[in-house]
């Protein structure tokens, strides 16, 4: 497979992309009315605090929605693959776009339970889904 | 309803350059064609353009996307301008045109030159085939959240909301297909459109998946060109030569989460609160439209605008474009009448524009769509991108 293109890391999404190398997903959570706040930013939407800080969350999801990608749009890509967008299990807003691994492509359904998986790349940690079922 | 900034403004000349999958000229020089056929249709002169407006403004990448911005055609054209703007924070595509509203309203200009201009075509041959990557480069800003993972192209990026479209609506592949397929036929009677032989519903169905749900047939076809419209303030435009074709209405909102993975209803996407804006602004109903030319990056889109421009219930597209009779150029509500961007060529909206105007001004041909149309639904974009206008000749 390709090279991943990587994002640029920033004060806010730091956690996101390195603290899977303790395995650990991150994602910030107002410590006052404990929402969840993504894409990340250090202010509540919801009750206005600024005490919003990176917390580990369970790592499992759901696959709220995805799509089987069949062009090989750049030489040496593994196609199919498939891209989706996952829901984490504490908070159906939180919705984190990735790839659905361990199983077969036309295997992946609406719906589907999975857990987060990380793939080193560079200095960072890049979150994948698979199903739980394949633990 | 008139306090409204709109209904001062009407389209008053349109333009378009030669659109091929391939150019012989530049992408400045296609925009001076353009731009020179809609001060032209106006029955205006370079001197009586005083404002200028594109969407998203000069993007100096590589990529075709926008190669042209307001500066570079103000100084091609020696334009000298009360108001100028070009950025793509902005409802859509038609940001562009509801910036020219409002700098109309403020008095800064009365005729304003409203252009988008693609190099699609060429970029995808001579620099790099994908728009949304760039290899060995590390990725900011909102895309970055999708970057790791392999989203080299919008088609790939837009079949999430169309995927979850297809299971909770259960619209079938041979429903989808009408729009390809009947855009096609109208394309054959366009003589300016890039595919104009006709496809069957089972040349659909061939072809070839590209991310599921996409066909290559849902996909809109990538081009060089340019097209320019001239906006007026009412009283100019009711002195020009053309009927003015007036901005009845727009929808420019952002009540939503403006976001590629958390925008509010992946679904039906940004569109439902932006045709119900434009709605809220005119007494005319969705019954009163006479044609739509709606958004077709990828079919889908005109799919989810027929259902939140209202003019069909919530996953009732599937059974109002079942056999393509309804959305043909002669039956209830002609869609995309010149073939779209998926037959006539991806000028991203603006193309909708340049035929709205034709048939709203009786130009369409052999596609004119008979009893002289005066109400015309626009739509444009998808995602957490949305714009409408509808425009009216009286």
């Amino acid at each position: 497979m390709v090279t991943r293109t990587l994002p640029v890391i920033d004060r806010d999404n730091k956690a996101f992309w390195t603290w899977g190398r303790e395995g650990k997903l991150a994602i910030h959570r107002c410590a006052k009315c404990e929402y969840f706040v993504h894409p990340p930013v250090p202010f509540c939407p919801r009750c206005e605090s600024s005490d919003v800080a990176p917390q580990t969350v369970s790592g499992r999801g759901r696959v709220v929605t995805f799509s089987v990608n069949h062009k090989p749009w750049v030489p040496d890509i593994s196609a199919p693959y498939v891209l989706a967008l996952v829901a984490i299990e504490e908070q159906d807003d939180v919705r984190l776009a990735t790839n659905i691994v361990g199983c077969a492509a036309e295997d992946v359904c609406f719906d589907m339970e999975v857990e987060v998986v990380f793939e080193a790349a560079e200095d960072l940690w890049i979150p994948l889904f698979r199903p739980v079922s394949s633990a | 309803m008139s306090g409204l900034a709109e209904k001062n403004v009407a389209i008053t000349g349109i333009g378009m350059s030669n659109v091929s999958r391939g150019a012989t000229k530049s992408a400045l020089a296609l925009t001076v064609d353009a731009a020179l056929e809609a001060i032209a249709d106006a029955g205006l002169t370079r001197a009586e353009i005083d404002g200028i407006a594109t969407w998203p403004g000069e993007r100096a990448d590589g990529s075709g996307f926008s190669p042209v911005g307001s500066a570079a055609l103000q100084d091609a054209l020696r334009l000298e301008v009360g108001w100028y703007a070009g950025g793509g924070e902005a409802p859509g595509q038609y940001g562009a045109v509801f910036n020219a509203i409002g700098a109309i309203a403020a008095g800064l200009c009365r005729n304003v030159l409203i252009f988008r201009t693609m190099y699609e075509a060429t970029a995808r041959k001579t620099s790099y085939a994908n728009s949304l990557l760039r290899e060995g480069q590390r990725q900011a800003g909102p895309f970055s959240w999708y970057a790791p993972y392999y989203t080299y192209s919008a088609a790939l990026q837009q079949a999430l909301f169309f995927n979850l479209y297809v299971h909770k609506s259960g619209i079938r592949p041979d429903q989808v297909g009408q729009i390809a397929v009947g855009q096609r036929r109208n394309a054959a009677l366009n003589p300016r459109a890039i595919y104009r032989t006709p496809i069957t519903l089972d040349d659909y169905l061939a072809s070839p998946l590209i991310a599921t749900p996409l066909r290559l047939y849902d996909c809109d076809v990538p081009i060089d060109g340019a097209v320019a419209i001239i906006v007026s303030r009412m009283d100019v435009a009711r002195s020009l030569k053309n009927p003015p074709v007036r901005i009845e209405a727009i929808g420019s909102s952002m009540r939503y989460r403006n976001s590629w993975t958390q925008l509010d209803a992946l679904d039906t996407q940004a569109q439902p609160k932006v045709a119900e804006m434009m709605w809220s602004r005119t007494d005319l109903k969705p019954v009163d439209v006479d044609i739509a030319q709606l958004y077709d990056g990828f079919s889908y889109h005109t799919i989810n605008w027929l259902e939140n421009c209202g003019f069909c219930e919530r996953y009732g597209a599937k059974d109002f474009i079942e056999g393509g009779r309804r959305i043909a150029l002669d039956g209830d509500l002609p869609v995309n009448t010149g073939g779209g961007a998926l037959s006539a060529g991806r000028l991203h909206a603006y193309g909708a524009v340049h035929e709205a105007c034709t048939q709203l001004w009786g130009r369409g041909g052999a596609r004119q769509v008979a009893g002289e149309p005066r109400v015309c639904a626009t739509s444009t974009a998808g995602g957490p991108l949305a714009g409408a206008m509808l425009l009216v000749r009286d």
